[in-house]
This record gives C-alpha cells, sequence and structure tokens, in this order.
C-alpha cells in the first residue's frame, strides 16, 4: 500500500522517538540519584527524618571549634541559631578558616553529627556560598 | 587620569562609528554594485578606536592609575609588572573591554577577508556584527565602564585575587574570547546567508574557515583554563564538571558539531537548516555562559562583581538576539529543493549524522547539568548541586559508540560506500580487545565497562594511527585532531583508573607511612617576597620501589588582598605527574597534606593540544578534496 520510501521515513521517525524517550528517562532517572540537597544546620535539626542520601551543609566554622589530629579533621559548622559536628578527613581548600562560611559534603550520622567527604573551595576572600548568605539572611 | 578621559571617550566614539556604519550598510545595500569603500575605512576606524581604549586601560594599569576606579579594585604596586599587565583583563570591566577589542578586529578581518562572496552578503553580516557590537559598547559604557574615576584618587589599590596572578591564567581569557567571539561571526554571517538565501557550497567553504578558527582558539582557551585548575587550585585533576567549566563545553560541543556537519553542506547542498541552527546556537551558547558566569548565578572564580543590573542587560540583550535569529531563520530560511536526496546508511555523511547526534545529546546533558539546579532554584528555592557521578553516568557508554563511529566514519566515502580494507580493520579491533583485555586482567579492574571502554579507544588508537602511514587518507588535519583525541580518551581512563591519592595531617618532622609510600615531612622555612611572604615545606617522598623524589609545595600568604593560596610542587614526567599540596589551617600546627600520583597527566594535556593542532592545519591547508 505504502511505498517503501514512506515505510523507511516511518521506521525512522519510530527509532527516533523511542531514543528520545529513552535519552530523557536516563536523563531525568540520573538527576534524580545523583542530585546533592543543600541544607542548613538548622533545616537538618528541624527535619523529621534524616537523609541518608549525601548531602550538603553550609554555615560559618564556629570559632574556636577546629581540631586537627594525625587523620581528622574535626569541627562545628553553625548558622548561629543551631549547629553541627563535622567530621571530616580529606583536603581542605585554603580558605577554610574559623569564622568563614563553609560548605561541607557529606553523609548525616544522626541530627548533631555530619561525617563529610568533602569540603569545597572557595576563591576569593570575601567569596560567601550564596547558601549560607541565604542561611545568615535569614536569622 | 589622562588615560581614562581618552578612552572613555574612544569608546564613545566607537558607539558613534558603530551608528554610521550601519547608516552607511544600509544604504550599501540597496544599491549594492560595489562595496562602500568608506564601510570599510570605519570599520578599520572602530577596531582603532576600541585598540585606543584598550591600551589606555592597559597604560593605566601598567602606571597604577588609582584614580581609575577598575585599577584601584584590581591592582596594587607591589604587584609584578607583567601581573599588571594580565591584570588589566583579569576583572569583569576589562575583560569585556578585551570581547569588544576582539569583536571589532574581527569584523575588520572579515570585511577586509572576504573576497570572493556577494556583497550583499557581506554588508548584511556586518550590519548583525553591528548589532551585537553596539549591545556590548552600551553594555560596558552603562553598566561596566572601566573608566570610572575616582576622586581623590587612592593611594594604593586593593590588589589582584592571588590565583589569578598565574600566567596561564594572563593568556587564557585572551584566548578563550578569541574562540567565542570568533563564533560571533559565524552567527552574523548564517543569519546573514538565511536572509539572502545564500546557504550553499560556496558559503560553506567560506565560513569553515571561521568555524576552524574559533574551533581553535576555544579548545586552547579550555585547556588553559583546565591546566590552570589543576596546579592552581589544588584540585588535583583536570575537569570537574564545575558550572563555569562546563558553559565553556556546551559552545565546544557545538561548534565541533557545527564544524563537521559544515563539511557535508559543502559536498551536499543537503542539512542547511541544521547548520544554521547550529551556527545560531553556537554564539548564544557562548553569550550564555557569559551570562551565567558575569551574573553571579554561577558562583565560581569568574563572579568578579555582582550586579544584578549587569545580568539583567546580558539576559534581556540574549533574548532579542535569539528572537531576531529565529526571526530571520523562520521567515527567510528555504529548505533547498534538492534536499530530498536520501541518505545512504553506510557513507560519511550518514557517520556525520551520527557524531552530530551524540554531540547534541552530550550538549544536552551537559546544559541540563548546569541549568537544572539554577531553575530548580528559582522555581522552589530548593537549593541542589549536580555532581560528576551524573556527567559520568549518562556520557561515559555513550562515548563508546561515539568512539567507533569516530574510527570508522572517516574511511567512508561520501554518498555511498562500503567499508574498505575490512580484513585490517577486524585485525585491529581483535588487537585492541586483546590488549585492553590484558591490561584489564594484569590490573584487577572492574572488568566489563573498562575492557569495553579500553578497547573502543584503543580501537580508534590503533586505526588513527595506522592511518598516518596510509597514503590514501591523505586528511591529515582530520587524523590528528582523531588521533588526538584517541589519546586524550586512553589518557583519562588510565589516569582515572590508576591514580592514587594521600590525604593526611603531618607536623614538621612526622612522617606518613603505608604498604607502598612513605611521605616524610623534613622541614619548612620562610622566604619574603616582593607582595608575599611564602612558607616552603621539604618533603621526601619514598616508594616501595625505593625510588625518592622531594617535593617542596609552598603555601603563599599575599599581603593584597590578604589570602593565602597554596603551590603545588608538581613533578612531571612521561608516565605520571606526583602531586602535592599542603594547607594549613589557623592556630594549628599540623600541615594538610595531599599527595597524589596521577597518571599520564601530561598526556591530556598534549592530547588537547593534538586535537587543535588538527585543527589549525586544517585552516591553513588548501582545499585539495574533490
Amino acid at each position: 500500500m505504502y511505498g517503501r520510501k514512506v515505510k523507511l521515513r516511518f521506521l525512522f521517525i519510530v527509532i527516533i522517538l523511542i531514543t528520545l524517550i529513552l535519552t530523557v528517562f536516563l536523563v531525568l532517572k540520573s538527576l534524580e540519584e545523583n542530585v546533592v540537597y543543600f541544607q542548613s544546620p538548622s533545616e537538618i535539626n528541624s527535619s523529621v527524618e534524616l537523609n541518608k542520601k549525601k548531602i550538603r551543609i553550609g554555615g560559618m566554622v564556629k570559632k574556636d571549634s577546629i581540631s586537627v589530629k594525625a587523620n581528622k579533621i574535626n569541627f562545628i559548622i553553625t548558622d548561629f541559631k543551631n549547629e553541627i559536628n563535622v567530621i571530616y578527613t580529606g583536603a581542605i581548600p585554603n580558605l577554610f578558616e574559623e569564622g568563614k562560611g563553609v560548605v561541607a559534603e557529606g553523609i548525616l550520622k544522626d541530627r548533631n553529627f555530619f561525617s563529610a567527604t568533602k569540603i569545597l573551595a572557595k576563591h576569593d576572600e570575601n567569596y560567601m556560598p550564596p547558601e549560607v548568605k541565604a542561611a545568615l539572611e535569614e536569622k | 587620569m589622562f588615560y581614562s578621559i581618552v578612552g572613555h571617550y574612544s569608546l564613545i566614539l566607537g558607539l558613534c562609528v558603530s551608528l554610521i556604519l550601519v547608516y552607511f550598510s544600509v544604504k550599501n545595500f540597496q544599491n549594492s554594485k560595489i562595496l562602500n569603500t568608506k564601510i570599510l575605512s570605519f570599520t578599520f576606524l572602530q577596531f582603532f578606536l576600541v585598540v585606543v581604549s584598550f591600551l589606555c586601560l592597559v597604560t593605566s594599569f601598567a602606571l597604577s592609575d588609582f584614580s581609575n576606579e577598575t585599577v584601584f579594585n584590581n591592582s596594587h604596586t607591589t604587584k609584578p609588572f607583567f601581573y599588571k599587565i594580565a591584570g588589566t583583563w583579569g576583572n569583569h570591566e576589562g575583560s569585556l573591554l578585551l570581547w569588544l577589542l576582539v569583536l571589532t578586529f574581527f569584523i575588520f578581518i572579515f570585511i577586509l577577508k572576504t573576497k570572493d562572496q556577494p556583497i550583499k552578503y557581506k554588508i548584511l553580516t556586518l550590519i548583525f556584527q553591528q548589532i551585537i557590537i553596539i549591545g556590548f559598547f552600551l553594555f560596558l559604557i552603562e553598566t561596566s565602564n572601566p573608566f570610572n574615576y575616582l576622586y581623590p584618587a587612592p593611594e594604593e589599590g586593593l590588589g589582584l585575587n592571588p590565583i589569578l596572578q598565574d600566567p596561564a591564567l594572563a593568556i587564557h581569557p585572551p584566548i578563550l574570547y578569541l574562540g567565542y567571539v570568533g563564533s560571533s561571526i559565524i552567527f552574523s554571517s548564517a543569519l546573514a546567508a538565511t536572509s539572502l538565501n545564500l546557504v550553499s557550497k560556496k558559503w560553506a567553504s567560506h565560513i569553515k574557515r571561521w568555524v576552524l578558527i574559533s574551533w581553535f582558539f576555544l579548545t586552547l582557551g579550555i585547556l588553559l583554563g583546565s591546566i590552570w585548575a589543576y596546579y592552581e587550585l589544588g584540585w588535583g585533576g583536570f575537569w570537574f564538571w564545575d558550572p563555569v567549566e562546563n558553559v565553556s563545553l556546551m559552545p565546544w560541543l557545538a561548534l565541533t558539531a557545527l564544524l563537521h556537519c559544515i563539511l557535508v553542506l559543502q559536498k551536499k547542498q543537503v542539512l542547511t537548516s541544521w547548520v544554521i541552527i547550529l551556527s545560531i546556537s553556537t554564539f548564544t551558547l557562548s553569550m550564555c555562559g557569559t551570562f551565567l558566569v558575569r551574573s553571579g548565578i554561577l558562583n565560581s572564580v569568574h563572579t568578579f562583581a555582582n550586579d544584578p543590573e549587569r545580568g539583567l542587560f546580558i539576559l534581556v540583550f540574549l533574548f532579542s538576539l535569539i528572537f531576531i535569529s529565529l526571526f530571520i531563520f523562520f521567515f527567510f530560511h528555504k529548505t533547498n529543493q534538492n534536499n530530498l536526496s536520501s541518505f545512504h546508511w553506510l557513507s560519511k555523511e550518514t557517520s556525520i549524522i551520527l557524531n552530530n547526534w551524540f554531540m547534541m545529546y552530550f550538549l544536552s546533558v551537559v546544559l541540563i547539568g548546569t541549568v537544572y539546579p539554577i531553575f530548580l532554584d528559582v522555581l522552589s528555592s530548593q537549593k541542589i548541586s549536580v555532581g560528576p557521578p551524573f556527567y559520568h553516568k549518562l556520557i561515559i557508554p555513550f562515548l563508546i559508540p561515539f568512539i567507533l563511529v569516530m574510527a570508522i566514519g572517516p574511511k567512508l566515502k561520501w554518498i555511498k560506500s562500503n567499508i574498505e580494507d575490512k580484513a585490517n580493520m577486524i585485525l585491529l579491533f581483535v588487537i585492541s580487545i586483546i590488549t585492553s583485555f590484558l591490561i584489564v586482567k594484569n590490573f584487577d579492574l572492574d572488568f566489563l565497562l573498562n575492557t569495553i571502554l579500553i578497547s573502543s579507544a584503543f580501537y580508534l588508537f590503533f586505526v588513527t594511527f595506522r592511518d598516518f602511514f596510509i597514503k590514501k587518507y591523505k586528511n591529515i588535519s582530520q587524523n590528528i585532531s582523531h588521533f588526538g583525541f584517541s589519546l586524550l580518551i586512553l589518557s583519562i581512563l588510565f589516569n582515572n583508573l590508576f591514580s592514587s591519592e594521600i590525604i593526611t595531617n603531618l607536623r614538621v618532622g612526622e612522617i606518613f607511612e603505608n604498604s607502598k609510600t612513605k611521605i616524610i615531612f623534613e622541614s619548612i622555612s620562610q622566604k619574603k617576597e616582593k607582595n608575599y611572604k611564602s612558607i616552603i615545606a621539604e618533603f621526601k617522598i619514598e616508594n616501595s620501589e625505593g625510588i625518592n623524589e622531594n617535593l617542596t609545595p609552598e603555601l603563599r600568604i599575599y599581603n593584597k588582598p590578604n589570602i593565602v593560596t597554596s603551590e603545588a610542587d608538581i613533578k612531571t614526567t612521561l608516565i605520571s605527574d606526583k602531586f602535592i599540596v599542603i594547607n594549613i589551617v589557623q592556630n594549628q600546627d599540623y600541615f594538610n597534606v595531599r599527595y597524589q600520583v596521577k597518571p599520564f597527566m601530561l598526556w591530556i594535556w598534549l592530547s588537547v593540544l593534538l586535537i587543535s593542532f588538527g585543527g589549525l592545519i586544517s585552516f591553513f591547508k588548501k582545499e585539495y578534496e574533490k
């Protein structure tokens, strides 16, 4: 009924559509799995359920809270309302200082305890992560 | 003071010349027997004015004239002379002036060098380019004037962010801009060609050189930025899927796709719409990148000063450009009649179309990963970030067919073809599978994905390597670039698989030891330079094979602005990089030490150089292909 050309073209379109749908599905699924949420110490404190996935916590490094040992670094992230203890093994960026903004990525052990796998580098002394800025402005 | 005034008025004059040019162009367009010589002179005058303005800014920086606000914000008398000059484009205002300089330079070259194209086309390209130039003039003068003055002039400037005081970063912006701005010529000329219905083989050969040169510079620019991030930021890697890196990768992907399908247009009168769409999107993506990093939406090294007004301006400008181009595309673009000639499934053009599909897929992955967090923040004020696993998961599996097509595609002929040389191709395929199988077995790696990935990369490697010695495939530029790409993928794979890292905290005199490596922190010493103090640490690394290495990473404490930076010490050999970086936390006696062994780092840089070099050769070679 239809010519060979028409059939071929039809097949072609169907294949494109299927690939397109598959790709969109794949991208969305992967996005869902690999997104890292950002939370402030207060948000964690008031959350009903603990997020077991990797998250980022941002705030200020509390004064006199950093202690460096041979294999780990402990410090406290605060948003001046709530705070959270962080234990970290890994490289620290240049501008990691007490009283300065910080973003740590890792997994929550419980409401007061965070095991970080990465501390994010800042490039500028005046730089503050936008999340931290927002968290501080709220107070 | 004097220089600021001269610079400022040259900018305003430059804007006036733009308007004059548009007037002459429109007049000339209606009566287009010959190109009005005034147009060429005015284009040159405009370029000259921007050069004057740029040199004024450079001089202000060189003389540390702090009555100029830009100089005050970004310079300091104790800064080395080289960085005073490079500091000119190490800030928002200066870098935009540089952008404008390249814009006017390119259109001048375009008018001068375009010979055998219709006059109308040249004029129309000039008009579109002038629209972009006027936009940038206004942006510069209205929202980010580099010549604002301060009264009374301060004694001392605020200084340049020390991490920008680096040779690689001094040349990174100019090179990258040559790439970005080169795409503006492609954009204008594509629009001009569409409006005049000139999208043809001839146009393709003409614009191909612009595509090649922009692509060459863009590749180099990205490479320089990446090398800088590797040793200066101490991230210890070559690519981080940082949004700022992504926004430069997106135009690169679009441009690479364009580079390939312009070849198809050059041979057969097909894919015209696609070429136009790619030309438009390359420049739009470049502008998007500028918008995202300049508006402060993405926080990064490049966010100099966050000013919402600037972001808004670029956004409005960007949308008007997109609107104009879509309007022209839909109303003027005519698909060619012989477009219906179908593609044979096995031919060069089919493989190039496949390449384009992959490129578009990679582009959309990067685009989604970069802008999704922004959208989510605006829509639901939920703050998220998308990490490397997202990109790896979505890109790596598709690299395999991509690489295979890349190996076979160039062997095919136009229109209809058979795979020639089957025996050898299969032989090479078997060899690459065996090689990668042995590697994977020997080093106890994850089996399936690694074998397939390494095999396909080796396959491309062998095929392209063999082609160097075969006379028949004389497309040397393509061969070099594809060979470079196979080298890049191989180096990245081995770099990822065999990298090792030790992160620990040590006091002076302490020793870290594991089964393979012993890190001895021997001593520290201090040194005072003109604009910073440095703490130099002496490390001795012993590995299990008894090879000793002395490494001396450094901490620099800059005085203006007061910032601590780590200078990694890297011992580079052909086989691997040994990378060590230290850091210190205030009031603690421990140093944070990060030691990495990164195999084939050098090859990553070299292979990208090779890729871009292929583009350069193609730019200079005469058209010999029939």
